[in-house]
């Protein structure tokens, strides 16, 4: 359609508009904001926002396991954890900003969401006890099972349909 | 006195699956064959005061007056025709992040009631103020718009009948459970007519860069839900909708304002839609990462399994329901596919040893359910009814057997095999998957 013919319904979105909701990072860590914690500070946080529902060290019940279960995707029963089957760890920092704790989602602060990445990410083994994550750290980590995903889009891959 | 009418000029009973309602309402009364009986109709209460020869309680006084119900329900006497969780799956930590599903053996034709849709919530039902509304479209756009709903219902507007299938519908991946239902089995389902905006319409307002290949579509609820949406779909069917069946969305539909994608798996029709990012890769979001992806058996997994995979379910006679003579059952089910229009339904009635082509109401409509009416004689014995979609696209709805070939329990999602159920020589119809 030619601009002439558009309706003219809605107005322009206003940069401050767009920055209040443009929430989402993508795997590149476009979208990421400024700020960074650490691993300590993470597992302070972790306890006392998330560990009720997914453990104090992650490890689940009642909500999400989100620690270990490496090397199971093979098994009957894989164990599908942020370190075992998550591959990106924008992903993280992107729903735990967004949907998280369930009480209080888009509550916490960038330095909390990096904290807590940061000490799930040591949690799995996947960053050292002594890091500090910000824009830069977080998007450079490749996470092990990065690599285990196939895309069925446009067409299905062999073997995914009878 | 009125005569008494004798129980042997009943009329044919109506055969409906009987729960109790406990403290969840979940539970079904006593179990397996015992937890189908027959709903007598309200008369036998009275003995057969309200049967004829005798002039009916409910005609010998006025009735309800007019506006009684300015938005009106459902008869009393179908109250047992609500949503319900899984039997026997224990339900998750909280009912914030759940499911609730369509009671299909009680329904007919193909429209599902918006009071009994199924729902999918990651973090609740919001309540929206759709004057406070909005829903941003920027990105890989020449003019980044917001628009209010009085914005998007000005645009030209298009109703359109489609299903919604939860990807995670139908879990029969191990041993069947006898005492499911339809609605436990295959109630992550249901079909509207939809009505709203082509999303290829505000697409164009804003003005697509050719550099854009894929849409973030996010919510406004407390997940703030997001998938990746492919800009093929997005120019394609895709529709923003703000009514379903004639009256705006229900809340738990998406009120104001939801993305409705014909034919995707109904994770990516994302409700309370408030924002629309165009870029030129996936996003990788949770729900498209470590949700809503199948497992494959060598440890990999697959993402972006957009399209619902052709399916049907016979729902009369379905699991917890009892047949009571011998003689004409009409087998009727409903078919679908996301792929487009069902083109052929079969109905096996031993267990998929021999097929016969089942009638098909018309219209037959794309990405629609499809209601299949087959004639049936039962005499008595064990039988297994089963059906088998075909689409146009030449799809046949695999067995367990082909199905279980490719993937398991692992994937989790997209299960369509053929479900069987089990006629029993007492007319008791189990699950036998």
């Amino acid at each position: 359609m030619h601009a002439a013919e558009l309706y003219g319904f809605g107005r322009s979105a206003t940069p401050q508009e767009i920055k209040g909701w443009d929430i989402d990072i993508s795997p590149d860590g476009a979208g990421l904001p400024p700020g960074q914690g650490d691993v300590g500070q993470g597992e302070a946080i972790f306890a006392a926002k998330c560990g009720s529902c997914h453990g104090p060290h992650g490890e689940g019940k009642p909500m999400d396991r989100l620690v270990g279960g490496a090397g199971t995707l093979r098994d009957k029963k894989p164990i599908k954890t942020v370190g075992s089957f998550w591959p990106y760890a924008t992903t993280l920092f992107d729903y735990v900003r967004r949907a998280m704790p369930l009480n209080a989602p888009q509550s916490l602060s960038p330095d909390e969401v990096y904290a807590i990445s940061a000490y799930l990410l040591f949690l799995n083994g996947i960053v050292p006890q002594d890091a500090t994550l910000d824009a830069d750290a977080l998007a450079k980590i490749k996470m092990p099972n990065r690599d285990g995903f196939v895309s069925a889009y446009p067409s299905p891959g062999a073997g995914v349909k009878p | 006195m009125r005569s008494r009418t004798p129980k042997s000029t009943e009329p044919l009973v109506q055969i409906r699956t009987v729960r109790s309602v406990t403290r969840r309402g979940l539970i079904e009364a006593g179990g397996g064959a015992a937890a189908a009986a027959i709903v007598s109709p309200p008369a036998l209460a009275q003995e057969g005061d309200n049967l004829p020869p005798s002039v009916p309680e409910w005609q010998l006084h006025p009735g309800d007056e007019v506006l009684s119900l300015p938005y009106g329900r459902p008869s009393k006497f179908e109250a047992n025709v609500v949503r319900r969780y899984r039997q026997g799956s224990p339900e998750p930590p909280t009912r914030l992040s759940s499911f609730s599903l369509t009671p299909l053996q009680d329904l007919c034709g193909i429209i599902t009631p918006n009071g009994l849709h199924y729902e999918r919530h990651h973090a609740g039902v919001p309540t929206i103020d759709p004057l406070e509304h909005r829903l941003i479209v920027h990105g890989l756009v020449e003019r980044p718009l917001v628009f209010a709903m009085e914005d998007l219902t000005r645009f030209p507007s298009s109703s359109r009948v489609h299903f919604l299938e939860c990807s995670g519908n139908t879990q029969n991946w191990a041993a069947p459970k006898p005492e499911l239902t339809a609605q436990d089995t295959h109630g992550l389902l249901s079909c509207c007519e939809w009505t709203g905006v082509p999303l290829a319409t505000v697409l164009a307002e804003a003005g697509v860069k050719p550099e854009a290949k894929w849409m973030l579509a996010e919510g406004a609820d407390a997940a703030a839900m997001t998938r990746s949406i492919p800009i093929e779909k997005a120019l394609d069917d895709a529709l923003l909708a703000y009514a379903q069946n004639g009256e705006r969305l229900r809340p738990e539909q998406g009120y104001p304002l939801r993305l409705l994608l014909p034919g995707y798996e109904g994770n990516t029709s994302v409700k309370w839609l408030r924002r629309l990012k165009l870029g030129t890769e996936p996003f990788q979001t949770r729900e498209e990462t470590s949700k809503y992806t199948q497992l494959m058996p060598d440890g990999v997994a697959s993402q972006f399994n957009f399209v619902m995979e052709a399916k049907s379910v016979i729902t009369f006679p379905s699991g917890g329901q009892k047949l009571t003579a011998l003689g004409f059952y009409e087998v009727s089910g409903l078919a679908w596919s996301g792929a487009g229009k069902v083109a052929r339904v079969e109905v096996s009635v031993d267990g998929g040893r021999s097929w016969r082509d089942a009638a098909l109401q018309q219209p037959v409509m794309s990405k629609c359910l499809t209601r299949f009416r087959f004639p049936w004689r039962w005499d008595g014995g064990q039988a297994t009814l089963a059906s088998r979609v075909t689409d146009e696209t030449g799809y046949v709805q695999p067995t367990r057997e082909a199905l279980m070939k490719v993937r398991d329990a692992r994937s989790y999602y997209h299960y369509n095999a053929i479900q069987n159920w089990s006629v029993a020589a007492d007319g008791a119809v189990t699950n036998a998957g």
